[in-house]
């Protein structure tokens, strides 16, 4: 390329497009420039003085995280006088830092410690008092410790310019200054615990980890959150078989360092006091623990009676569970149970999008290209609550880019903030607004749609249609709730034509036999047929799991291996953290039961990989590269060809419009959750 | 209001008004050429303004002597947004209380200065910075303003000339740093007062992300006397390469302390003898502070032959800064000079930087337990230590300010370290009235 800029670091010919930071430079070459308040992608601060380099022609150290590279620039980043300057930044954070490394939380992972024992300062000149301060709560998750601190305003920035919250600030001034939040003592904010994962040191911790373990006594599974679609990247640290922390801080995954409350805190259902952990059987109108054997075969033998019978069943999947465990349900529930009455709770209108792009390619946007692309209409959804991680995307998108967001929504949102502009839909009519944006969106370069469940059937081929005529690419996504909605959609967890839907499973009075996996229908409604045999896979003793003749007690998200595919039809692969004694995962639940039955040769054997084998045959667009999802990458699934078979149910789509401190049945077993709800609620 | 009788030395350009009944009138300023330097700018293309400027070679009187006309013509002229005029009356530099006098006698000057600054870059509105402790003078500075409007000398089409201007008086709220020109734009926006890296510098994103021009109080009054007189008259009457008078605050251990306008080039010992009467009890000078407690300290010998202006002042590695000079004696004990001086710039630090934040209060402290009797001698070299390590190495100049008196008095007065050695009492402590800001 003739653009770049030609320079010397350390005598090596480095070559950066322009515009680049001498340290973006030095690191791309392979030389590391220490710093603190540095950090790619938040505004510049030269604050913490640890990148100071010497420049050939400047009479001063330069701090490189200000400098743009020049032409014919010659940097040297490790002179005696930059090494001294390194060791002295570092005494003088030293010089008031309380040195309690051994109890820190931080101590193994901390900034500081690496930089002091690197580039020196070990021993202290300082006799003086140290300026102290009482460590601080400021909510459920978040401690500050004031005297650790060295203020690199990290936490503030990403708060203020990642999360848009604006929740943290600094107050006093000199050798005082500290960190503040929000609301005097305490914080009202998103609790995403993002300014406790982006410090260096160990000043702001976090109330769900703090001292439960050291970092190196961990191990680090990075596997797909188990909240919403947006299918960020966790990595859980456990140790003893216990979840201890999730973060992202390897920045593996299609969220990059990304996580909200959820992604970071909400693990902790796992371990809940009303985990099930034995399997149930109704005797006497009671559930009573029996072995897995016996709760396996009362239902294989029930379901055999009932298929014999020619009896009616019915199968209800999950928004949670696995590609593999939705194919190896569905299959089940059609070719051994001989039944087309399968769905779920369906949370977005994703069937009416493919078939609206069939035959189209490139129409399907993956998370990225929100961060990408130039321009991004949201319609019809709070994306900062439903949807952090697409909502981070938008804001970056905006601050990185300058792309031009538009808005339709029927309440303000946060993207207001950045957002071109903002239009209320006060008539659920998203059109007429829409139309409105017509001639400005046609002006944009491309553009990406992100709509919600208040767009669905026929209103998506209008929205389709409204897109493709504005004469710019543009590309698509709709908004699914859980962790794996697409999947369910994809996997075919969705009635035969003449099926049952699940409104109408619930409502027929003729069932046989219903299953319930991994969700709870009874919560809201009620079932008629009150003799039918009913089978609930699930962690807890829910609704629908109390009205159960077996309940089967099953692994979570975080205990098993498989597939889930995010709201953008990107496939990630689920890691297996821990394992919770006497639970199993639903994959290997269904293959039980078939196995019981005689059905294991048309199922097929029930590990994870062979079944997404099987999804990769016959499942339409997931013919999808193995190796990627494999590594820990997202392969996004392909466009398809030909219609998609619609049942013309837009009545039962139905967002649960989960907030950031809600996620279905499983938010109310998480403790991280509740008690941020309810340390607001006694505010 | 005056503070000290004049001096026959004084060559009266910025201060001609003072003393004058009503001097802060806008009656008494037009009845003395006043607004004369406006008319004639009106007349003038922007050029021939910055280039008058530059002809005068006056050179930015807040502390760090930045040529005025280069300053000005950095503006981008072709900017679509609007420019803006800020000036920086934030005079919180110990040792330094010029800017006062200057809006407390003669407001109308500055505010003339202010418009031939907005004519040179087609600004069309100003912000006066006054630091918050000068509330008194923005009440002067207001009621000059309302004056002006009310006789067309501001707002809209000044003087028939479709020329608008408006200005407005901002208060800071007690930060040194804010003296700072990029902390004072972000105090000036509504922001916390830290300073803001550079580049870009304000001439091109400054208040609000527009041209700004920023300068003194005292830089913006000697305009109407360059554009009335000519540049090469206000140059002519300093030395080469820096044009003019420059307020000179006598402070410390001498007879006739106060303001007085002494043409660049005045040498320092016919300033104290002559001009401040000499030091106080007829005692000898010990240690000289030229411009504001932020220059390096020289001693009596480095007075000799010296003379008050920028290159000068230059060559005796310290600076002729913001014109607050303070006056040492004999009687002094240095320790607690250097102790008195970081303790105002722990106290100021912004927090911002580390060096400067954890820098200044750590020498405060080790200087504070030195003059206390309890130092040890490898504490002498670990204060000049840590003052080098903060040298060069912060964010802004504050650092800077902080870090050079404190070496040189390290350097200089070495030997008065060692005087308070061993658990030894001050053996200055009868001079306890150091008469410091």
């Amino acid at each position: 390329m003739a653009d770049l800029v030609n320079l010397t670091i350390d005598g090596k010919p480095v070559q950066a497009p322009p515009g680049t930071l001498v340290i973006d430079a030095a690191k791309r070459a392979g030389i590391e420039v220490p710093a603190f308040c540095y950090y790619e992608g938040l505004s510049l601060q030269a604050a913490c003085r640890m990148c100071l380099v010497e420049v050939e022609k400047m009479p001063k150290l330069m701090t490189s995280c200000t400098l743009p590279v020049a032409e014919g620039m010659v940097v040297r980043t490790e002179t005696p006088t930059v090494a001294a300057a390194r060791k002295s930044m570092l005494e003088f954070l030293l010089a008031n830092h309380p040195l309690d490394c051994p109890v820190c939380d931080k101590g193994g992972e901390c900034e500081l410690q690496d930089m002091t024992f690197r580039y020196g300062a070990g021993e202290s000149r300082f006799s003086e008092n140290k300026v102290h301060k009482p460590e601080k709560q400021w909510s459920p998750v978040v401690f500050y410790d004031m005297p650790r601190c060295i203020l690199c305003y990290r936490c503030v920035r990403i708060c203020n310019e990642g999360m848009g919250v604006n929740a943290l600030g600094i107050v006093n001034r000199g050798v005082v200054s500290e960190i503040a939040p929000n609301k005097q003592d305490h914080l009202e904010c998103d609790e995403c615990g993002m300014c406790i994962d982006i410090c260096p040191v160990g000043a702001l911790t976090s109330g769900a980890y703090r001292y439960h373990t050291r970092p190196w006594e961990m191990e680090h599974v990075g596997t797909i959150c188990a909240h919403c679609a947006d299918g960020c990247k966790t990595t859980l640290g456990v140790r003893n078989n216990q979840i201890i922390r999730g973060n992202n801080r390897d920045r593996s995954g299609i969220n990059d360092e990304f996580l909200c409350v959820k992604g970071r805190y909400a693990f902790d259902f796992y371990n809940h006091p009303e985990r099930l952990q034995s399997p149930l059987l109704k005797v006497d109108g009671k559930l009573e623990p029996v072995s897995w054997s016996q709760a396996i075969e009362t239902v294989a033998k029930k379901f055999q009676q009932v298929r014999e019978a020619g009896g009616k069943f019915a199968v209800v999947g999950s928004n949670h569970t696995s590609n593999e465990e939705d194919f190896y349900l569905q299959k089940f529930g059609r070719q051994v149970l001989g039944t087309g009455n399968i769905d779920h709770h369906r949370t977005g209108d994703v069937p009416a999008l493919l078939d609206a792009l069939s035959g189209k390619t490139g129409k399907l946007a993956v998370s990225a290209d929100l961060y990408q692309r130039k321009a991004v209409l949201v319609v019809g959804a709070d994306l900062a609550l439903e949807h952090p991680f697409l909502s981070f995307q938008i804001r970056a998108n905006y601050r990185h880019h300058q792309a031009h967001v538009y808005v339709v929504t029927p309440r303000p949102v946060r993207e207001d903030a950045v957002a071109a502009v903002s239009l209320r839909d006060a008539c659920a009519d998203v059109f007429g607004p829409l139309e409105s944006l017509r001639a400005k969106l046609a002006a944009e370069p491309e553009l990406v749609i992100v709509f919600g469940d208040v767009v669905k059937g026929e209103a998506v081929r209008r929205l389709v249609d409204f897109g493709e005529s504005l004469g710019i690419p543009v590309k698509y996504v709709a908004l699914v709730d859980y962790s794996n909605s697409r999947g369910a959609v994809d996997m075919g967890l969705l009635p035969d034509a003449g099926g049952l839907a699940l409104p109408e499973m619930l409502a027929a009075g003729d069932l046989d036999a219903f299953w319930v996996v991994g969700a709870n229908p009874l919560k809201a409604g009620e079932l008629r047929s009150r003799s039918a045999f009913v089978v609930v896979q699930d962690m807890f003793l829910t609704e629908t799991a109390r009205a159960a003749d077996v309940v089967l007690p099953a692994a979570c998200a975080y205990e098993k291996n498989g597939t889930v595919t995010n709201v953008c039809g990107e496939v990630q692969k689920l890691k297996k953290a821990l394992g919770t004694m006497g639970t199993k995962p639903d994959l290997e639940i269904i293959g039980l039961i078939a196995r019981e039955m005689g059905a294991a040769p048309v199922m097929g054997p029930w590990t994870a990989e062979k079944v997404f084998d099987e999804i990769r045959r016959s499942v339409r667009g997931y013919d999808i590269p193995v190796p990627v999802v494999a590594a820990g990458g997202a392969a996004q699934t392909m466009p398809v060809n030909g219609r998609i078979p619609l049942d013309g149910r837009p009545d039962l789509i139905r967002s649960a419009r989960d907030s950031l401190f809600t996620s279905g049945t499983l938010g109310r077993y998480s403790k991280v959750l509740n008690s941020v709800v309810e340390s607001r609620n006694n505010r | 209001m005056l503070y000290n009788e004049p001096s026959p030395h004084e060559v009266k350009v910025l201060t001609r008004r003072f003393g004058l009944e009503n001097s802060a009138s806008l009656d008494t300023y037009l009845a003395t050429d006043g607004f004369k330097a406006f008319k004639k700018a009106l007349e003038m293309t922007p050029e021939q303004i910055i280039e008058e400027v530059k002809i005068s070679n006056l050179r930015g009187r807040g502390g760090a002597g930045f040529p005025a006309g280069l300053k000005w013509s950095f503006v981008p002229r072709n900017s679509p947004k609007p420019k803006y005029i800020v000036v920086n009356a934030d005079e919180s530099e110990p040792g330094t209380c010029k800017d006062r006098l200057l809006m407390e006698n003669d407001p109308h000057q500055l505010i003339e200065g202010v418009l031939i600054a907005g004519l040179a870059v087609d600004a069309h509105a100003g912000y006066i910075y006054i630091r918050g402790e000068y509330r008194y003078l923005i009440e002067i500075m207001d009621r000059a303003i309302a004056e002006a409007y009310s006789c067309g000398y501001l707002g809209k089409n000044i003087l028939g000339s479709n020329f608008h201007f408006d200005l407005y008086t901002h208060t800071g709220a007690g930060a040194y740093e804010c003296g700072e020109e990029s902390a004072l734009l972000e105090s000036l926006e509504g922001k916390r007062g830290v300073p803001r890296i550079r580049p870009p510098f304000p001439a091109v994103v400054g208040a609000f992300q527009c041209p700004t021009v920023l300068n003194n109080v005292e830089t913006y009054c000697a305009v109407p006397a360059i554009i009335r007189d000519g540049g090469a008259a206000f140059a002519a009457l300093g030395v080469p390469k820096a044009g003019g008078t420059k307020l000179t605050c006598l402070s410390g251990h001498i007879n006739k302390p106060g303001v007085y306008e002494l043409p660049l080039g005045f040498p320092v010992m016919k300033m104290i003898e002559e001009v401040g009467g000499g030091i106080r009890g007829g005692k000898k000078l010990k240690a000289f502070i030229p411009g504001g407690s932020s220059c390096p300290v020289l001693t009596a010998e480095e007075c000799q032959d010296l003379t008050m202006d920028y290159d000068a002042m230059a060559r005796k590695k310290t600076m002729l800064g913001s014109g607050g000079v303070v006056i040492m004696d004999e009687d002094t004990c240095m320790v607690r000079a250097a102790l008195r001086i970081m303790r105002f710039y722990a106290h100021e630090s912004c927090g911002w930087c580390i060096p400067c934040r954890e820098g200044t209060t750590w020498i405060r402290k080790l200087l504070q337990r030195f003059h206390d009797g309890m130092g040890q001698r490898s504490d002498i070299a670990l204060i000049g230590d840590l003052a080098k390590n903060m040298f060069g190495r912060t964010f802004c100049p504050l650092g800077d300010a902080a870090a050079m008196p404190t070496m040189s008095i390290v350097e200089k007065f070495y030997h008065e370290f060692e005087d308070h050695l061993d658990g030894k009492p001050c053996p200055y402590e009868k001079a306890r009235q150091l008469v410091m800001a």
